[in-house]
């Protein structure tokens, strides 16, 4: 396995995939993928949909709690007014590839507005008003008729692009996908280039990094668009993708599943935003399987799931920052390092 | 201005400081337990509501007398809230503050499955404790449980601040509250205030449960009060008691003047999100709230 590579030139030195190795994985992984797009049933492609579409999110609220340390417990927000100005935009005869970076900054807008507070506030003060930001969001969904559809919520066009219409599960993954790498791609040169290294010197400690001349103003608002603009395009594309959208998809509760993606996931990590997000988008699948092993044995539980599900979120959370407070990622660099060396680990 | 005006407006004021009130006393769990550990409990809703469903199922199912039912609740509330900080917090002490912000979050989506997962979702009405006739004097009506729990959450108060004044807990729960080391060295248990902050905090929720689902109904969704009072708690100041009661009541009051004068003239909607826009407004001109203390960074 890989150990002991020698790096003789800069360019070498700063490539995201270091060795021919993780090159070759990272393209086996890809084949794999698509090999089972255009072979795999449609429920199997919905999930991997889902996940490439929470994926871009966890990525923004990551860039945002993670990187630069503001706690941010209204994400779903974000997703919303994505979601509703892509729907809105495109249901007045936009084309989607026009709405949907639009959307991705009208959501960075409101993200700036959002943003202002955190100036002035930290921690647990910040965390309380993004939660206000949320609810006010989710009310507005609610009651505002005339522009969302209030309770109802609105149906939405497919996307389209250039004539191609992605309106089914595998023709969906091929628009999702390249947009997912290309999230990926952004947020991982983004956290290591100026501004991921501002960040993280802001995380770390705002006032040291605001002695090495880093401009919190500046670098605290721009955390705040990046992760809004990330969460418009997780909304915009959940939107085209489910053709419907209504306040229920923009609840507290997905607010705190996103957070629970990147506890779960690993906190300031681009990986472990993938991990949280894959993660959090097969367990509730999963746990749709439970009602029928518990019809037999238990059938009184078959119709609580839905509270089944809320005590395991809630247990996972809870469970993952007392023991594993790294999250999947942790876990992951444990397995890579005990196999780097293997069998002479020491 | 006619009387009928003025007799309106003084209802909704009325109206607003019952609810308000109720506020005041959800909020003062969510200080108590701030004041002593510095966590802020954004599980505090569903404390509330297990309370409220605990006392119910002692009433109802275990036909207890309610005088019994309720000590019974706050001797079962205050194991429970003991259990939790055992097993959640207690590995938490010295961790970041989002580690424990988060776990207050999975506490809340655990709790609420385990409401509703135990209790279910019929609509319930708690057996009320004190007569349903209104009481009206000069045109304005008062609904006897409006008034108890008016009363109840002034001799809460009054018990609270003379307990943090002068019983022994009260008083190294504040030591604590100031300097955890310092009192540690001065000999006080951290771990056993941390409990016991934690039992009076449960205690107040499910006195705050069971006054809110007489008022409306008893339901695992009445947790959601729990996001309600946090405007509240923030304009009175995280750590402050009398700032957590005031703020309680100035957000009822607020809110049901604007349900009851702007609402008719924006079609309705706002009077659920007022408390939030409050919420923001005070997060930027003055975070730390009416009596909160003023967070000081030394670098």
């Amino acid at each position: 396995m890989r150990s002991g590579d020698l790096k003789t030139s800069y360019s070498e030195d700063i490539a995201l995939l270091e060795t021919p190795f993780v090159k070759a994985c990272i393209g086996l992984f890809v084949i794999l993928l698509l090999g089972f797009v255009l072979v795999g049933d449609k429920y199997s492609i919905y999930i991997i949909n889902l996940a490439a579409i929470a994926t871009i999110g966890s990525l923004g609220l990551n860039l945002l709690t993670g990187f630069t340390g503001q706690i941010a417990v209204g994400h779903a927000g974000f997703l919303a007014i994505g979601a509703y100005s892509s729907a809105i935009l495109t249901g007045h005869g936009l084309p989607f590839l026009v709405a949907l970076p639009l959307s991705g900054f009208i959501s960075a807008g409101v993200g700036l507005l959002v943003g202002i507070p955190s100036l002035k506030l930290k921690g647990l003060y910040l965390a309380i008003t993004t939660f206000a930001f949320g609810f006010i969001v989710e009310h507005l969904a609610n009651s505002w008729d005339s522009l969302t559809g209030g309770a109802q919520g609105i149906a939405v066009n497919p996307a389209s692009v250039f004539g191609i219409c992605f309106d089914t599960d595998r023709s969906f993954f091929f628009l999702v996908f390249p947009l997912t790498v290309l999230a990926i791609l952004f947020g991982s040169n983004l956290v290591r280039s100026k501004p991921g290294r501002a960040w993280i010197a802001i995380r770390d400690r705002d006032i040291a990094a605001e002695t090495i001349g880093i401009d919190l103003y500046h670098y605290k608002l721009s955390s705040f668009a990046v992760s809004s603009f990330f969460g418009g395009i997780a909304g915009s594309l959940m939107a085209h993708y489910l053709q419907y959208i209504g306040p229920t998809h923009f609840s507290l509760l997905v607010s705190i599943q996103y957070l629970a993606m990147i506890v779960v996931g690993g906190l300031g990590s681009i990986l472990g935003s993938i991990f949280g997000a894959v993660f959090m988008t097969i367990l509730p699948e999963l746990l749709k399987l439970l009602p029928d092993l518990l019809r037999h044995s238990c059938p009184a539980l078959v119709d609580k799931f839905a509270d089944i599900n809320l005590i395991l979120y809630g247990l996972i959370i809870m469970l993952f920052i007392i023991f594993e407070p790294g999250g999947l990622n942790a876990i992951w660099n444990r397995i890579k390092v005990y196999w780097r060396m293997w069998p002479y680990t020491h | 201005m006619s009387w009928e005006t003025i007799s309106n407006f003084v209802q909704l004021i009325l109206n607003g400081l019952a609810v308000g009130s109720v506020y005041a006393v959800v909020a003062l769990g969510f200080v108590i337990i701030y004041k002593a550990s510095d966590v802020f409990n954004f599980a505090q809703g569903e404390l509330t509501t297990l309370g409220a469903f605990i006392c119910y199922f002692l009433i109802i199912h275990l036909q207890l007398p309610i005088i019994w039912a309720f000590l019974l609740t706050f001797v079962l509330m205050a194991v429970i809230a003991i259990l939790i900080e055992e097993v959640f917090f207690r590995p938490l002490v010295g961790e970041p503050l989002f580690s424990v912000i988060m776990v207050t979050v999975g506490l809340s989506v655990f709790l609420k499955g385990v409401i509703g997962l135990s209790c279910g979702y019929t609509i319930r009405k708690f057996p009320s404790f004190v007569s349903e006739n209104p009481i009206s004097v000069a045109g304005l009506v008062i609904s006897p449980i409006h008034l108890t729990t008016i009363i109840i959450t002034t001799i809460l108060v009054i018990l609270c601040a003379l307990f943090f004044k002068y019983s022994m807990t009260g008083i190294a729960m504040r030591a604590v509250a100031n300097d955890q080391d310092a009192s540690f060295l001065m000999g006080i248990s951290v771990r056993r205030i941390f409990g016991s902050s934690w039992a009076a905090s449960a205690i107040v929720a499910s006195i705050g449960g069971i006054l809110l689902s007489s008022i409306t109904i008893l339901h695992p969704s009445t947790s959601a009060v729990g996001i309600k009072v946090f405007p509240a708690v923030v304009l009175g100041g995280l750590d402050s008691i009398p700032g957590a009661i005031l703020g309680g009541i100035i957000i009822g009051v607020v809110e049901n003047l604007v349900g009851g004068y702007i609402d008719p003239l924006v079609g309705g909607g706002l009077k659920e999100i007022t408390a939030f826009l409050i919420l923001i407004a005070i997060m930027m001109i003055r975070p730390y709230g009416l009596f909160g203390k003023e967070e000081i960074e030394r670098v």
